[in-house]
């Protein structure tokens, strides 16, 4: 083996891991060069106050691989849960909050009509999510020039989709395309019920209830349950543990992991990849270079929109990937109270999402580069299940808010306080005395989370996942394969099919992609 | 009113269609009064006679009136490189005042248009196409430290073509054109400001292209018709000018081919060995739009050939069909004349592969009128190696003053 | 009383087109109308003495022409007239133009930003590529894509040769097209606002989304892909206001001698043992016949013209989550003279055209913030024109009656009826911003008709006052339209089919749907198809 059979990938991130954990296994000698300091990318537990730790970035796990967990024997490795399946609470601001399990209610007062159609719901979109789920782990076809195999892959999509049966199928196609506040506005009455179930449609996305896609988005969320995980999930440690069970696993396969090491381009010979090039001026010879990275950080900053066609360059640089979550981080020296909430919920995941009009409302501000004056939140103590992360006694609130704009239109660290402040308040309305329980917090708004996890436009699934951007348009349409354009460079990241959260399927297929490459020349 | 200012004006569209700064002279020779519109503005079809036009190209010399060609500026440190991921040829060998031809393509190799680079300076580039291409070249310059300005209305231009067109540039000023080789550019003083002269032109003939200011622009007309009077100087027509550009083998965009950025439908646009223009392709450069493209036509083959046809008689056989022997169409006929020097029945055409081979049987169907009768003619056509029209003096340095 | 072979209910343009290929076809054909008047949305009538209102719809470009041709309907006294023009003017008092001449156009666009100007070709190019695929789609009945039945697949082949036939490329942008939002779409192209403003209209006229909102896109290509003697995208006056539409079919259905009932709203549609038999009136009547289309809103017909009983409730739960919702509204003017807009000068042609007053997709996005916050829209956005300059017969000589229309309107102010007073300050809303524009404006108004959605549901039947019988959304589209399963103009009832705009290829007076349902009627008779398949263009 030479230098130039090296297979290099850019950026540890869950995906990153994932793909040379699998290449390495396939006998391929792998390196992994990771720019921060721990592996993980957007899926790490960080210190953001001293004693206290927290997913720095997702902070719950919904959507990973059962396969990937189970090749990657990633228990062995060492992920080990916290606490599987947590319940959903939907916080009233008066009256009753309801727990939610899924599609079943087990506290809070919905009328006869709502409890069933709450469950017929839940069932209907797992349904609906498994035809998503089963074309993860398939490389998405192309369509019209493609070959057999893209023909083929179309018509499994196909087939998935006439297998929901008849009135399903119909029902399908009707809502894939719309709002979750048109669906939500068909089927229930209780607005409370209604701003929690449609906040999970807009959680991480560019997307108010009214928007069209938010269904689609809330389908890719599913789509990890409906493939049998375990639902809501904490792992010990924060979600580090996943990166750092995958890096173990990459590990054990044989691949090498450099962290510290950020690549500062990617070399070429002509027009074939020859390798990569570190910040420090490091040279790595490598025939095939796998990237991590978002699309547009890949393609535009790291190999150079030179080395690609105009039309090429165009479609990336127009791939929506602006973020619109913040990511809140609370040191709290004890458990906060939450109004009418008995303590032994208070580790659940918690959602301030009252109706569809405060959701909406939220995101009026954000379109208008303002952060919302009253944010939406998706809540969880995971200290309550896991002690690793703050001291004895003490614990940590890790919360989403929705939304924060990426380009903010006042400047300096304005939008920041402001957020801090109206998210504190929404807090502390439904938790009187949370602020005085603050020993540290961090508020991480999407050009941080651009800044500190290396994602352009600081948008969780590196790029807006939308009927436009997903499946054979994702990243960009003709080149959903995992291949780019240029030869011996594939991307793994969460920008390709099928798209963002700590899943690991793009790294995967990205891993089949360049195996088949390899074989086929 | 200056043309920007005429732009910048909120009822610019109470004037829709522009006059060159030619314009004072061109109207005033202009007897048959025949214009039609090129972009922004009239531009003559014919000034008294197209035959005799034509035969001026061939025998003294013309001028054409080319301000409204589309011309863009591109300048900055990462000009060349631009140019290179942009055209199909080697724009490195286009050395700083020297021309060279190109096409550029989309990323599936389908030609866009055709046009000239001009390395007016070290780094600084000119490019004129049919079509404006602002859009385009703009988003082609993204991650390229470049700047790219459209200035078709800051430069106006006229084509200086003919046997004699040499010895006029001479008596006008521009002591030592002779020894401009094809492609050349040379700077000459004049009338107080700068003449670009560019050996190029669209007519296969010996001949110049001269740039100006276009305040200079009358000044110019008036020298070259004054010192041209004795070299059998005329102004020139639209027509005549096709005429001569069909014999020197020269393709137009819009004519020859669609641009294919405007094709709405797949099978209109032709990459360029479809337009017989692959010598144009360098694929030793690392990347330029539409190389993979072309590659992979390398390997499977083209849809279609570009051919020069020899068609027999002598009426033209313009947007003609081409059959094979057995009737069936074969491709169609894009451009076509009656060429005086060669005396020949001439024509373009695109061809469905594998057809225009050299020795294939085909056919034209050629339909014409005759005291509004009209007849309908099939006649044998043969692939053509070659132009039409190609005399040594387009080529030879020094120039004579034939 | 008397016995039929169709009954159609309601003479909207649609009711009665249908209503013409059936009588054109043999059959004696009833149309049962509620208002003294016929019409329904495309209607002119004489409010003010001398001047003649385009009451609700004022501009044509989708009727098809295929179907103008078949009834002939220049024989029936129809005549569309192009017009030029068409303005944005912004508050600083700069405009944007449409011409039709493709350089001056250019230049237009190169004031506010010169790579735009030549990106626009770019965009007409992609939008034509998208007007070309779907024109054939507009006469042919939407395919069922859960069916296996011989006629369904066909459709679905066809349709899948039409998208490759483009190419590859073009069946991602067409994915692209149907989900994506107006302003992201127009981020491709454009750096301008102001350009984007101008282009972006199309995307939420009608519809009750914002630019921002994904879907609009399409909403824009609905509005593009009619044309004016082949002239896609362009627009036309009906000569004598939108209700020569009407009436020039009318004509041609009595030519085939169909009959037309009006000021008989239909109470019921009577069905006996699982088929429909006939209508019954409010006013006692009942007429029979074993086919009865409805030109109503899919919500309008499920909800009020049948009896639940006769339904699987299956469809009227459908019929109730329609997406019908009301966000335009629409002043009618008399004016005494003709306005001056001093930003465009005097005597200038674009104010020929369809005038809008914007500064950015900002304020068009906050405009429907308005609407989901329960009021009309404070700085709303306005389709404005003077049909009278291109159509003599619209007002008296020397005078003008002019056409606004309002996006955004609710149908309820916070959640309740409209009032009169809510009326009155709707209406000032937009007088004051025409005033802001047109100096002279407010002294030269004689007469304002004004219509909130209430006023369209009441008077037009359009539930909500929706212009288009219910939104162009990818749920209400092609196959989805009205209902998944319901989209081939077949009701749940033997005998029952439905032809309004609720049906495809949708709202607009375009006709479509009403020929679609004929074909489709025919065809369950087993007669001859005389309806035609859309000419097919390259």
């Amino acid at each position: 083996m030479t230098d130039r059979d090296r297979i290099v990938v850019i950026g540890g991130g869950h995906n990153g891991l994932v793909c040379a954990a699998f290449l390495a296994r396939a006998g391929r000698e792998v390196i992994v060069l990771e720019a921060a300091a721990q592996v993980g990318g957007a899926a790490v537990t960080r210190e953001f106050t001293k004693g206290f730790r927290a997913s720095g970035c997702a902070h719950l796990s919904y959507l990973l691989d059962a396969g990937i967990a189970r090749d990657l024997k990633l228990a062995s490795h060492g992920l080990k849960w916290a606490r599987t399946g947590l319940k959903t609470v939907a916080l009233a601001s008066a009256g009753d909050h309801l727990v939610l399990d899924g599609g079943k209610l087990e506290s809070g007062t919905l009328s006869e009509s709502d409890r069933a159609a709450l469950a017929a719901y839940h069932a209907q979109m797992l349904r609906f999510a498994r035809v998503l789920a089963k074309q993860h782990n398939r490389q998405p076809p192309r369509l019209g020039g493609g070959g057999r195999s893209d023909f083929m892959g179309a018509a499994k999509l196909g087939l998935d989709i006439r297998l929901l049966g008849r009135d399903s199928m119909r029902e399908f196609l009707r809502i894939a395309g719309i709002n979750i506040y048109d669906v939500l506005e068909e089927k229930f009455e209780s607005p409370l019920l209604q701003g929690a179930l449609a906040l999970d449609a807009v959680l991480g996305a560019n997307l108010g209830p009214r928007s069209n896609n938010s269904i689609l988005a809330l389908l890719h969320r599913l789509s990890g349950q409906s493939n049998g995980n375990n639902g809501f999930s904490l792992p010990e440690g924060g979600m580090g543990a996943i990166g750092e069970a995958m890096a173990a696993a990459a590990r054990a396969a044989g691949a090498t992991i450099r962290t510290g090491s950020p690549v500062a381009r990617i070399t070429l010979e002509g027009d074939v990849v020859s390798g990569v090039e570190l910040e420090n001026g490091e040279k790595i010879a490598a025939r095939t270079v796998v990237s991590n990275a978002d699309p547009a950080r890949t393609l535009l900053s790291l190999l150079g929109a030179r080395h690609l066609e105009t039309g090429f360059v165009h479609r990336v640089r127009h791939i929506r990937m602006k973020g619109m979550a913040a990511k809140l981080h609370l040191a709290l020296d004890a458990l906060p109270a939450f109004a009418r909430l008995p303590a032994e919920l208070a580790g659940e995941r918690l959602l301030i999402s009252p109706d569809l009009v405060y959701l909406e409302h939220a995101f009026d501000h954000a379109k208008y580069g303002q952060c919302s004056p009253e944010p939406a939140l998706e809540i969880t103590i995971p200290s309550v299940h896991d002690k690793t992360l703050a001291p004895a006694g003490k614990h940590v609130l890790s919360a989403i808010v929705q939304y924060a704009p990426h380009d903010p239109r006042a400047s300096g660290d304005g939008p920041r306080r402001e957020l801090l402040e109206h998210t504190l308040g929404v807090l502390e309305r439904h938790a009187p005395g949370l602020r005085r329980q603050i020993v540290g917090s961090e508020l991480l708004l999407p050009a941080d989370i651009e800044r500190v996890f290396r994602i352009t436009g600081g948008h969780w699934h590196h790029g807006e996942l939308a009927l436009d951007q997903m499946m054979m348009v994702r990243p960009v349409p003709g080149a959903a394969q995992y291949a780019m354009p240029v030869t011996g460079l594939f991307l793994c990241g969460a920008g390709c099919h099928p798209g963002g959260g700590v899943m690991g399927a793009a790294g995967r297929n990205a891993a089949n992609a360049v195996l088949a490459t390899e074989r086929a020349a | 009113m200056s043309i920007k200012d005429e732009m910048n004006r909120k009822e610019h569209f109470r004037k829709a269609v522009w006059e060159t700064p030619f314009h004072p002279r061109t109207s005033a020779l202009n007897s048959v009064n025949e214009w039609h519109r090129w972009k922004d503005y009239t531009t003559a079809d014919v000034f008294f006679d197209t035959a005799l036009e034509y035969a001026a190209i061939r025998n003294a010399c013309a001028v054409f009136d080319l301000t409204p060609m589309t011309k863009h500026l591109i300048t900055g440190p990462d000009a060349l490189a631009f140019l290179n991921r942009l055209v199909t040829r080697d724009v490195a060998k286009i050395k700083p005042g020297r021309v060279g031809y190109c096409v550029w393509c989309d990323d599936n190799g389908q030609v866009i248009d055709d046009g000239t680079v001009f390395h007016l300076r070290e780094g600084v580039f000119r490019l004129c196409s049919q079509e404006r291409q602002l859009d385009w070249l703009s988003r082609s310059a993204h991650g390229f430290d470049v700047k790219i300005v459209e200035d078709t209305h800051e430069v106006a231009a006229l084509a200086l073509q003919g046997p004699t067109s040499c010895a006029v540039l001479k008596a006008i000023g521009c002591a030592g054109a002779e020894m401009m080789k094809p492609f050349d550019i040379r700077y000459f003083p004049f009338a107080g400001s700068e003449l670009m002269v560019s050996r190029t032109g669209f007519t296969g003939d010996l001949g110049y292209e001269l740039w100006i200011d276009p305040p200079r622009a009358l000044e110019l007309w008036d020298a070259l018709f004054d010192k041209g009077e004795n070299h059998g100087i005329r102004p020139m027509g639209t027509h005549a000018l096709e005429v001569a550009r069909i014999e020197a083998g020269f393709i137009a965009a819009q004519v020859d081919f669609h641009c294919a950025n405007q094709a709405i439908m797949l099978d209109r646009s032709r990459s360029p060995f479809e337009l017989d223009l692959g010598r144009l392709v360098d694929f030793s450069k690392p990347n330029f739009n539409g190389r993979r493209a072309l590659l992979e036509e390398k390997k499977k083959g083209s849809r279609f050939r570009f051919v020069r046809l020899d068609v027999e008689g002598n009426k033209p056989a313009r947007s003609a069909y081409i059959y094979d022997k057995d009737k069936n169409v074969v491709g169609t006929v894009t451009s076509a004349e009656w060429s005086p020097s060669a005396k020949a029945n001439i024509a373009y055409a695109s061809m469905h592969m594998p057809w225009g081979r050299p020795d294939d049987e085909l056919w034209a169907e050629i339909y014409y009128q005759r005291e509004l009768k009209w007849s309908r003619v099939m006649a044998r056509c043969r692939v053509v190696e070659g132009v039409f029209w190609d005399p040594p003096r387009r080529r030879a340095t020094p120039a004579a003053d034939f | 009383m008397a016995k039929y072979d169709a009954i159609v209910v309601g003479a909207g343009h649609n009711g009665l087109t249908n209503a013409a290929y059936l009588a054109r076809s043999g059959l004696k054909v009833l149309v049962v109308e509620r208002m003294p008047w016929i019409g329904g949305a495309a209607v002119s009538r004489e409010i003010e003495k001398g001047w003649i209102y385009s009451n609700c719809s004022y501009v044509c470009s989708l009727l098809r022409p295929e179907i103008f041709r078949d009834l002939e309907l220049a024989r029936h006294g129809l005549q569309i007239v192009p017009y030029g023009g068409g303005v944005s003017i912004t508050s600083s008092g700069d405009i944007l133009g449409n011409y039709t001449d493709e350089d001056v156009q250019r230049r237009e666009f190169a004031r506010h930003n010169p790579r735009d100007a030549d990106a626009y070709h770019r965009y007409s190019t992609d939008v034509m590529r998208q007007c070309k695929f779907i024109r054939p789609l507009l006469l042919r009945t939407p395919p069922d894509p859960t069916s296996f039945k011989p006629r369904d697949l066909r459709e679905m082949i066809f349709l899948g040769r039409e998208l490759n036939k483009f190419g590859e490329q073009f069946i991602y942008d067409t994915l692209r097209f149907y989900s994506m939002s107006i302003a992201d779409f127009l981020n491709e192209y454009f750096e301008s606002d102001a350009i984007k403003c101008h282009l972006s209209g199309s995307g939420i006229i009608g519809s009750a989304m914002g630019v921002y909102s994904p879907g609009t896109a399409y909403v824009l290509l609905h509005h593009y892909m009619g044309d004016v003697d082949g002239s896609i995208g362009a627009w036309g006056f009906a000569r004598g206001g939108m209700g020569a539409v009407s009436k020039a079919i009318a004509n041609s259905f009595k030519s085939f001698g169909g009959e037309i009932v009006t000021d008989a709203p239909v109470a019921r549609v009577i069905v006996k043992g699982g088929r429909v038999t006939g209508v019954a009136t409010e006013n006692g009547n009942e007429y029979h016949a074993d086919i009865v289309v409805s030109n109503l809103d899919p919500r309008r017909t499920f909800t009020k013209i049948f009896d639940p009983r006769d339904l699987p409730p299956a469809i009227v739960e459908k019929a109730h989550n329609w997406k019908i919702r009301g966000s335009s509204g629409k002043l009618n003017i008399a004016l005494d003279g003709l306005p001056e807009f001093p930003a465009l000068g005097k005597n200038n042609p674009l104010a020929y055209g369809d005038m809008h007053f914007l500064d950015s997709l900002e304020k068009m996005e906050r405009a429907y913030d308005d609407w989901k916050n329960g009021t009309w829209s404070k700085e709303p956005y306005l389709d404005l024109l003077i049909p009278s300059l291109t159509d003599p017969t619209m007002a008296p000589p020397g005078k003008h009656f002019m056409s606004v229309f309002v996006q955004y309107v609710p149908p309820f102010i916070h959640g309740r009826e409209w009032t009169d007073a809510d009326r009155e300050g709707f209406k000032n809303t937009v007088l004051d911003q025409i005033g802001r524009y047109s100096p002279n404006f407010k002294s030269l108004v004689r007469h304002v008709e004004c219509r909130t959605p209430r006023e369209l549901e009441n008077e037009v039947g359009l539930t909500e006052g929706n212009i288009f019988q219910g939104e162009l959304t990818m749920d209400q589209l092609l196959f989805n339209r009205p209902f998944p399963g319901y989209a081939q103009y077949h009701g749940p009832v033997k005998g029952f089919y439905m032809c309004g705009s609720g049906t495809h290829p949708g709202g607009g007076v375009m006709a479509a749907p009403g020929a679609n349902a004929a074909r489709e009627i025919l065809m369950d008779l087993r007669r001859p198809n005389i309806v035609p398949e859309g000419w097919r263009d390259d």
